[in-house]
This record gives C-alpha cells, sequence and structure tokens, in this order.
C-alpha cells in the first residue's frame, strides 16, 4: 500500500494514500467528534461536525471526506475548529427536543455525548422547532423525526446493509426529513423491522418498541406464572448495556438478574434451538430424498422472513417451514410445559429477550397462536433488558452465576451457535450429518460456514450424499442469493440467512453502538460458548430426546406439524 | 396497503390507466439520468404524481420508491397529490405578512374546509402559499390561476371564490 507522510497535531505520521484525515487521525489516537460519519456506512459528510484545520486550505474541512495528501498538516483542536464545531452542534441542538432525562437514549447517544464533549452550556441560536407525529404504528420500531439530526445513516443502513431502501431524504430546507416513501408507516413501508436504522441512528430518533412497561406489569402480578427464554445471541452482549467489555459472556448473571427481576423461570431458546434442528434437519433430508423443493433456505430471523415476503414471495417455497426457536418454544410453553407443570396456560405470561426489534413482530403474527394462545406475549430487546436491570437496581457484575431452570434451559452448543452467522448451519449439519451417516462425526467443527465474509459458501460430505452450503448474512447478501436462484443459477441445496451483520449478534437490538471489531468480539465469545459445553450436538440433547419420547413423537410427526411448523405469504407492500 | 395499484383517481383500473406511462417509460429506456424528464412527462400527463405511477415508475426504472418521493419533493415543480381546476396561490411574504396575510389565508381555508397544500374533494380549488409574487405593493394579495387579487381582507374572501366556483 501507497503511504503518505502527514503532521497532525505535531504529531509525524504514516498513512495509507487512500485515508482521509478522520482515518488518520484516528490512527495516531486523536479522537474527532463525529455524527453523520459511519464506520461502515460509506461516508457523506453532511453535519460538519468532524471539522479540522488543514494548513493551505481555504476553510475548515470536513475530515471524513477530506483525503490526505503527502506533507499534509493538520491541526485538530485550534480555538477556529472548537468553536465551529460548537456552532454546528449548538444549530442542531436548537432544533432539537433536548429533553435528554426522559429521553430513551438518555446517556447512550451520540448527540448528547458530543454536546457534552464539547462542553456546551448554552445554546445560542434559537429558531421554530420542527414537530412531526411519531410513527409508531408497527410491533418493531418506533421513529420520532423531532429527535432526527438527518445524518442519513439510517439511510445508509438501509439501502447499502440492507438493499430495501425504505428511507430517503424528503422535501427540503427546514421541511427536510428522512422518510419512508409517501411519509408512510413503517408497516406500510417494504420495512423488515430489522431495526438495522436504529442500530446505527446515533439519536433516538429510532428506537426499539419500548415494551418494558408490560413485562413489569406481569411479573408484579401475582396470579401471572411469568416464563422467558433468552436468545443465544443476547448472552454475549447483553454486559455491554451494562458497563461490561464487548464479547464478554455473562449467561450465569443473566439468569440470575432474570430472577432478581422476578421470573418465575428462566429457561434458554438455545433448547429450542436444539429442537429446530431436528425439525429443520428433519425437514432437509426430506426434501432432498424426495424431490423437495431446494435449496431450502433456514427461517429463523423474522427480519430476513419479512424481506422475502415482501420482496420476492415467488421464493418462499424455499423457506424451511420449521418456526423460529422463539416461536418453537412460545408454543411449547402454553402446552407441553403447562400440561407437565399443571399450570392453566391463561396464566402463563411468555417473555423472550431478544437481540432483535423483527422478533417483537413475529410474535404478534396471527399464526403464531398454536397453543390456542397468543405463544410468545411480550418480546424485550437486549437493549430492554438492560435498562430493566438497571432500573431493579442489581450490581450486574458482581451477581453470582447462576443455572436456567430444566427442562427448557438444557440446550447444547449447536443451540448457542445459531446466534452467529453460520450457526445455524453448522448445528444442522452436525445433526444431519449423524442422522444420515448412523455414525458420529470425527469432527464437529465446519470452520467453513464460520466467519464475518458476506456469502459463505462449503461443499459438505453427508456419507455419500454432497452437499452444497451457502450461508449470507446481512440483507443485501441475501438479495444477491436470492437472485441467482431466481437466475437459476443456483446449485445449493442449503442456505442459511440470517437478516443481521454477523447474524443474531449483530441484531437490530442489541446494544449500540457496535461495530465489526465489537461484533467479532460477539462472536468469538459465542463460540467460546460452544467449545465449553459438554455436549455440542442438537440430537443430544437430553430434554429434547426426553420431549420427543414423552410427547412429541418424532420430528415432523404430526404434534411437530401442528406447533412447531408455519407457512408464508406474500405481504403487499410499498 | 394492498389494491393501491387498482385505485386511480381517474375512474377505475381499465387496464389503461397505465399505457401514458408505460409510453413515457419506453421512450426513456436505457437513458441514464431519466428520471426527472420522466417524472415532468408523467405529471403532463396524468396532472399530478398519483402513487400507483410513482410506484410503477420505481418498479420499471429499477430505482427505489424512496428515492423519487425523495426527488418528487425536493422541487416544487412535482406534485403528489391531485391538482384543483383553480390554483390559488396566497403570498406569505414580508409585505403581505405584516398586513394580514396569515388572516385571509385562514378565511380561504375554513371557507374551502381544506389546509394549505391541500385539494377540494370536488377537485376546484388547490391551496397553496408562495413567498412572494412581486405585488408587494397589493398586499396582502393572492393569484387565482393568472388573475391578481389585492388588498384581500378575509371577508371578501368569499366573494371572490364564488367567482371561481
Ligand atoms: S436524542 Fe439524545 S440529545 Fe436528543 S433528547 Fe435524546 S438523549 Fe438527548
Ligand atoms: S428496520 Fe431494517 S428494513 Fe426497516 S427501515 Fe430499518 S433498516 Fe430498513
Ligand atoms: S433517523 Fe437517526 S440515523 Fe436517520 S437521519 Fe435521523 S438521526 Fe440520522
Ligand atoms: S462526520 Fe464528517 S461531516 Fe458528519
Amino acid at each position: 500500500m501507497e503511504m503518505v507522510n502527514i503532521t497532525i497535531d505535531g504529531k509525524k505520521i504514516q498513512v495509507p494514500k487512500t485515508a482521509t484525515v478522520l482515518e488518520a487521525a484516528q490512527s495516531a489516537g486523536i479522537t474527532v467528534p463525529t455524527l453523520c460519519y459511519h464506520p461502515e456506512l460509506r461516508p457523506e459528510g453532511a453535519c460538519r461536525v468532524c471539522m479540522v484545520e488543514v494548513e493551505g486550505a481555504r476553510s475548515l474541512v470536513a475530515s471524513c471526506v477530506y483525503p490526505v495528501n503527502e506533507g499534509m498538516v493538520v491541526r485538530t483542536s485550534t480555538a477556529a475548529v472548537r468553536d465551529a464545531r460548537k456552532t454546528v452542534v449548538e444549530l442542531l441542538l436548537a432544533n432539537h427536543p433536548q429533553d435528554c432525562l426522559s429521553c430513551q437514549r438518555n446517556l447512550n447517544c451520540e448527540l448528547q455525548t458530543i454536546a457534552a464533549d464539547l462542553g456546551i452550556r448554552k445554546i445560542r441560536f434559537e429558531g421554530e422547532k420542527k414537530h412531526y407525529p411519531l410513527d409508531a404504528n408497527n410491533p418493531s420500531l418506533v421513529r420520532d423525526q423531532d429527535k432526527c439530526i438527518l445524518c442519513g445513516r439510517c439511510i445508509r443502513a438501509c439501502s447499502e446493509r440492507q438493499g430495501v431502501h425504505v428511507y430517503s431524504f424528503v422535501n427540503r430546507g427546514f421541511n427536510t426529513t428522512v422518510s419512508p416513501a409517501f411519509n408512510e408507516g413503517l408497516e406500510e413501508a417494504p420495512c423488515t423491522f430489522c431495526g438495522q436504522c436504529a442500530s446505527v441512528c446515533p439519536t433516538a430518533a429510532i428506537v426499539e418498541k419500548d415494551d418494558t412497561a408490560a413485562v413489569w406489569a406481569a411479573l408484579s402480578d401475582p396470579k401471572k406464572h411469568v416464563v422467558v427464554q433468552t436468545a443465544p445471541a443476547v448472552r454475549v452482549a447483553l454486559g455491554e448495556a451494562l458497563g461490561m467489555g464487548p464479547g464478554s459472556i455473562v449467561t450465569g448473571k443473566m439468569v440470575a438478574a432474570l430472577r432478581r427481576l422476578g421470573f418465575d423461570r428462566v429457561f434458554d431458546t438455545d433448547f429450542s434451538a436444539d429442537l429446530t434442528i431436528l425439525e429443520e434437519g428433519n425437514e432437509l433430508i426430506e426434501r432432498l430424498s424426495h424431490n423437495g423443493k431446494l435449496p431450502m433456505i433456514t427461517s429463523c430471523s423474522p427480519g430476513w422472513v419479512n424481506f422475502i415476503e415482501i420482496l420476492y414471495p415467488d421464493l418462499l417455497d424455499h423457506l424451511s417451514t420449521a418456526k423460529s426457536p422463539q416461536q418453537m418454544f412460545g408454543a411449547l410453553v402454553k402446552t407441553y410445559y403447562a400440561e407437565k407443570t399443571g399450570i392453566d396456560p391463561k396464566d402463563i405470561v411468555s417473555v423472550s429477550i431478544m437481540p432483535c426489534t423483527a422478533k417483537k413482530a413475529e410474535a404478534v403474527r396471527p399464526e403464531m397462536k398454536s397453543s390456542g394462545y397468543q405463544d410468545v406475549d411480550f418480546v424485550l430487546t437486549t437493549r430492554e433488558l438492560g435498562r430493566m436491570i438497571r432500573e431493579a437496581g442489581l450490581d450486574f457484575e458482581k451477581l453470582a452465576k447462576e443455572e436456567f431452570d430444566a427442562p427448557l434451559g438444557i440446550s447444547t452448543g449447536a443451540g448457542v451457535i445459531f446466534g452467529a452467522t453460520g450457526g445455524v448451519m453448522e448445528a444442522a449439519l452436525r445433526t444431519v450429518a449423524e442422522v444420515v451417516t448412523g455414525k458420529p462425526l470425527d469432527c464437529i467443527d465446519f470452520h467453513g460456514v464460520r466467519g464475518l465474509t458476506g456469502i459463505k459458501e462449503a461443499e459438505v460430505e453427508l456419507g455419500d450424499l454432497k452437499v452444497k452450503v451457502a450461508v449470507a448474512h446481512t440483507l443485501a447478501n441475501a438479495r444477491m442469493l436470492l437472485d441467482k436462484i431466481r437466475a437459476g443459477e443456483a446449485d445449493y441445496q442449503f442456505i442459511e440467512v440470517m437478516a443481521c451483520p454477523g447474524g443474531c449478534i449483530g441484531g437490530g437490538g442489541q446494544p449500540v453502538p457496535v461495530c465489526a471489531d465489537i461484533r467479532q468480539k460477539r462472536v468469538d465469545a459465542i463460540y467460546d460458548c460452544d467449545q465449553c459445553s459438554t455436549l455440542r450436538k442438537s440430537h443430544d440433547n437430553p430434554a429434547v430426546k426426553e420431549l420427543y419420547d414423552t410427547w412429541l413423537g418424532k420430528p415432523l410427526g404430526e404434534k411437530s406439524h401442528k406447533l412447531l411448523h408455519t407457512h408464508y405469504h406474500p405481504q403487499e407492500r410499498g | 396497503m394492498s389494491n393501491t395499484e387498482k385505485k386511480c383517481c381517474c375512474g377505475g383500473n381499465d387496464g389503461k390507466h397505465f399505457a401514458q406511462l408505460d409510453e413515457i417509460l419506453v421512450k426513456y429506456q436505457g437513458v441514464k439520468g431519466a428520471l426527472i424528464p420522466v417524472l415532468q412527462e408523467a405529471q403532463n400527463a396524468y396532472g399530478y404524481l398519483p402513487k400507483d405511477v410513482v410506484k410503477r415508475i420505481a418498479e420499471k426504472m429499477n430505482i427505489p420508491a424512496s428515492q423519487i418521493y425523495g426527488v418528487a419533493t425536493f422541487y416544487a415543480q412535482f406534485h403528489l397529490n391531485p391538482r384543483g381546476r383553480n390554483i390559488i396561490r396566497v403570498c406569505q411574504g414580508t409585505a403581505c405578512h405584516v398586513r394580514g396575510a396569515k388572516a385571509v389565508l385562514k378565511a380561504i381555508e375554513d371557507q374551502l374546509q381544506i389546509a394549505a397544500g391541500q385539494t377540494t374533494p370536488d377537485l376546484q380549488f388547490t391551496i397553496e402559499t408562495v413567498a412572494c409574487i412581486g405585488a408587494c405593493g397589493l398586499a396582502p394579495v393572492m393569484m387565482i390561476n393568472d388573475d391578481t387579487h389585492g388588498r384581500l381582507t378575509p371577508a371578501i374572501v368569499p366573494e371572490i371564490l364564488k367567482k371561481y366556483s
């Protein structure tokens, strides 16, 4: 790589010729405030908060879009720079509600942090403030345009990362907003509820719909038996919301905290992830051996299911009919578990903790009532659980580890890797290989499907059977695979798709801010959890075996069909 | 939400609704940067840019509807709602403002029971506000189509509007 020499705040450094001034500053350990810039999205140079002084330039430059060149001299914190940045932020705040104390992003907001860092004490400008109605007609996300600073990150995340293109800048001047086409609500736009826009939004302009009040109410109702399931990806990210470093594995503390909050039983979605593997794995074998629709595509990511229902309805036959682990779990809690414990299902409140905003929408799909009740009553994101733990005043880091309750808290390493891209595929391969060959695998680590490459392909031998598989994460990557299928150019038998970058660990309901580095740490933590499990194959899960033996019958059997499988339908939207 | 394709303002979808649009789209097929001219011609053909027309342009030109909507709302020349046979432009410039343009606008809105930017259900009137029409001597002033009406008071609004209904 060709390098250039520059001087930045008196420090001489070498940086790649293609770097921006911002990247150069960061590599020298200098923090330049940014708002519209996001390390994983195309820079736009819109907000000007990243201004710096470049010797010889006529005015201050926006460092996030300004290229370096040989001999350049940069100053990032002169009086003029600091004053200009303050002006920019004060202008933003002049048209902002400034109700931090009662804001969902209080203490976790980039605008607030920058205002604090820049030492803003007084806002010198006064003017009309915008006022728009909330967009809150969907189960997953709330948009409050009054808090929008027009940085455009959500537009870029939805277009570049997800390929869905829900938002654009609308109108101009003072009336500019960031909105879906025709100013429709997200439920009318082609939105998948994946929450990636919320994940990149620096303020509270796009947030998860907060369902904590309903859960607190259930917890304090003595007549209710409140059970909770926690998704695999939550345990490797929740710590971040409570002051711990990225990649901390907090499974035991999380279980303890949930008990302190008052949940009657603390169960694990990993259990139903194992169950999903048995149903979905057998479905794959069935499709392979009986000329079924191939490639079969996984269906556990509800943002992904929305995507294909909205944009590729002609390919719905490819989706596995297996429900997601959340919904399998929900269906069992109010049937199997209710029967076993003799608790009336109408008194059970079933809560799930998910890394995902789309899960909130999945839970209220009309077909998700196999138990005769809404199978999952409330879905909280990792962020919401973090807030509940803080509200309860628990000292999370000091909590002693506790274990999940049996039987729906028993799981294997195959269940936990569902949280990372490639994990469902790997878990399925571990089981399918042994079912097909009838022999234990020599090596159960399928490294070819791991990692953060956008689309991974691998060829796997299952006995005499050679299977070609693909794994995609983010919807933009999924789209490429779907286009291949449409064009008849996909020779895969099995595809895993996760809507979010890195899989669920990068979900739209996970702690923010997040970047590739943090996602990698969460992924590593997930595989550590797998490595440390005594059981690492779903079909070895004793609680799942017992469930089949005593109650469910066999995978793809009649009861499974009724409780654990679903159907899909095209969604006509924007 | 659904069936938007079947709704249109010009009397049901007999399959011919898009005929004009499709001609325009064919004309610009493969032309780079054709979005703006396509929107202009579509607006000429339909009087405004109905939602189903925007959606069809999005589909045929392979441009996200959100982006087209962004472009169409950026330029004042594009209209996303049907426009009335009579366009009322009420000046809200400084001179008119100090002479009571707000009250005049309110009187018009009350009389027609629509807000500025909207069109009456019978498509008789559209109310728009403009920054200045260069007739400050007559403030407060409005234009209806090509006629200028000056020295307005809320009281004479009904009389003027009567002439156009
Ligand atoms: S979005 Fe940020 S700056 Fe705005 S009110 Fe909320 S916490 Fe404060
Ligand atoms: S939730 Fe996902 S699909 Fe919907 S607007 Fe946000 S990024 Fe786009
Ligand atoms: S909604 Fe959030 S991400 Fe989108 S432009 Fe506004 S502040 Fe930026
Ligand atoms: S961060 Fe550079 S212009 Fe916004």
